[in-house]
């Protein structure tokens, strides 16, 4: 039976916890063609052992392809291995994660098959026995539904767009060899800061953002404080201040920045320029604290305060370390 | 020391966006386009390691309508040498044929490193740069902060989730560059002035099939919100609505 391909993400040794959203999301489209979810690991030696819990969120049958080569991660090398599994195997529908890796791979993967792609998916439909796919456009001005003449289907899906359901299978484990041919062209050598631990913006169920009204840099204290008191939580930007110097990029949200889906987004200081409402209205609820009761943040605000953050927010961490 | 940087014409990050009469297009009355804001810092990568190497040349290459020739005046301006404009009536045209159409027009040409924005910030696919080195069979890497060549090989850093990577390539190699160590130079009066002299080549290039887009739609509609309340008093009466109401605490 074809399947649907799941990539399922490693860095360091460790599987990273968003392939449970692309095995859900692989779950879902299979569900609707009537298929199978094949999921798919490379790595070094031992990669395998974590990969067996990925049954437990649909997934049909996991392959490993343990190998040394693959300990570090090569664009080209794993996209060479990935395409001749797929080809061999007969994917019909191919999901990476919009992750930096699989952002970095996905394409490459497509080109080489000879197959179109579709980025940063939010939604999967089939109907019919066909597969759409909805994705945003102009940092989420415009929603695009996208269909796949060709086959595979190849697409990445939004981190924290598909929360990870439990559909328990039996989740047979195989191995394979992932074909390998010469040299890598391009291979990590260093993991530079950055840790399983370290919650990105794009990935964090709780997203603290802060702009200008912040003032200076050393008052984003607060917010990393209030992202503390949550536990889960990541530490945004607005471009404002991400242009100021007071923030890395990698911490922008908006149209120049990163897109974000949270449960749950704090816009603390931010005023809410087009560009940065299209990087993170897709967020389940929003909340804005501010003291300028006009700024357009608050028109699509689920809640929001007014007043001097210098005094809400401080307040708010106390009130949720108390939940603790 | 080589470098080809693709760019394209983009509408600048503050437009409002309003769908066509068909629903599959944007309307672009109204709206001010620019350069995409990645493709600068790939521009400013290649004239700083032009200037490093004290020799070579930065060819821009961009794909669209016969407006992108003023985009690509914009990059001569910033200090590019010559350009090329892959003409195409095709509208927003997906990936996989842009792709396919660069390579055709860079596999012909001399080239140490082909230079990306990370993303163009319209269909925000993040494909071609990827694609395209698919397609040369050449190594890559995306979201690029900073790279250095050395001894005939690039080292990059990469942007990834908490944190970065370095990645080593062989030369040559394709890079889509994110916000870093590029801060894009204006261009300058004499640029300007300079621009209108460098050579632009026009080529009209014809585009295969990609992923096809059945319809845009505008975002769903948020529900209208509610001021909770002022100042820090207000906080016990959102922790209340976050549990009771959302349901995300």
């Amino acid at each position: 039976m074809p399947g649907i391909f799941a990539f399922v993400e490693a860095r360091d040794g460790e599987i990273r916890p968003v392939s449970r959203e692309v095995v859900t999301a692989a779950r879902s489209v299979a569900d609707g063609l009537g298929e199978e979810v094949h999921a798919v690991v490379l790595g070094g030696a031992g990669i395998g052992d974590q990969a067996g819990s990925l049954s437990r969120y649909g997934a049909d049958r996991i392959f490993v392809g343990a190998d040394e080569a693959f300990t570090n991660y090569s664009v080209d090398g794993y996209a060479r291995a990935l395409a001749a599994f797929i080809r061999e195997h007969g994917c019909s529908v191919v999901i990476f994660p919009a992750s930096s890796m699989g952002k970095d791979l996905a394409p490459r993967v497509a080109a080489r098959l000879g197959v179109d792609y579709a980025a940063e998916c939010t939604a999967l439909e089939v109907e019919g026995g066909t597969l759409a796919a909805v994705r945003p456009q102009y940092a989420g001005k415009v929603f695009a539904t996208v269909r796949f003449p060709e086959s595979p289907a190849v697409l990445s899906v939004r981190p924290n767009v598909f929360q990870p359901v439990e559909a328990e299978r039996e989740g047979a484990l195989e191995t394979f060899t992932p074909e390998r041919a010469g040299d890598f062209g391009s291979i990590v050598r260093e993991l530079k800061a950055g840790s399983q631990e370290a919650r990105d913006v794009s990935e964090a169920p709780v997203v603290v953002s802060g702009g200008r009204g912040l003032r200076d840099p050393e008052n984003f204290k607060i917010l990393e404080d209030l992202a503390g008191a949550f536990g889960n939580a990541a530490v945004g930007a607005s471009r404002a201040v991400v242009d100021a110097g007071w923030r890395p990029h990698g911490e922008q949200v908006g149209q120049t920045g990163k897109t974000v889906s949270p449960s749950l987004y704090f816009a603390i200081g931010i005023s809410g320029a087009i560009q940065h409402l299209a990087g993170m209205r897709t967020a389940k609820c929003i909340v804005a604290i501010n003291k300028d009761p006009d700024a357009p943040i608050f028109k699509i605000a689920d809640y929001g305060i007014v007043g001097d953050l210098f005094e809400v927010v401080p307040r708010l961490t106390e009130e949720i370390r108390r939940l603790g | 020391m080589n470098i080809i940087v693709c760019v394209k014409r983009v509408p600048d990050s503050e437009a409002r966006i309003q769908l066509s009469d068909g629903k599959t297009s944007i309307d672009p009355t109204g709206v001010k386009f620019v350069l995409n804001p990645y493709d600068e810092f790939a521009i400013e990568a290649a004239l700083k390691q032009k200037e490093a190497a004290g020799e070579g040349s930065v060819t821009v290459v961009s794909l669209g309508g016969p407006q992108s020739a003023e985009t690509l005046r914009t990059a001569l301006a910033m200090g590019a040498d010559s350009a090329v404009l892959l003409k195409t009536s095709a509208e927003n045209p997906s990936g996989l044929p842009v792709a396919r159409a660069l390579a055709g027009e860079l596999g012909g040409r001399e080239y140490d490193l082909i230079l990306f924005g990370l993303k163009a910030i319209d269909d925000d696919q993040h494909a071609v740069g990827g694609m395209v080195a698919e397609l040369l069979d050449i190594p890559s890497a995306s979201a690029v902060t900073e790279f250095a060549i050395e001894d005939g090989s690039v080292r990059a850093d990469r942007e990834v989730e908490g944190g970065s990577e370095v990645v080593e390539l062989s030369l040559p190699c394709a890079l889509s560059i994110t916000k870093g160590a590029y801060e894009p130079r204006y261009p300058s009066l004499k640029g300007i002035m300079a621009a209108k002299r460098k050579p632009l080549e026009e080529k009209e290039v014809s585009l295969g099939e990609g992923n096809e887009t059945v319809r845009l739609a505008p975002p769903q509609e948020r529900a209208a919100g509610r001021i909770v309340g002022e100042g820090p008093d207000a906080v016990p009466e959102l922790i209340r609505l976050l549990r009771e109401e959302a349901k995300v605490l």
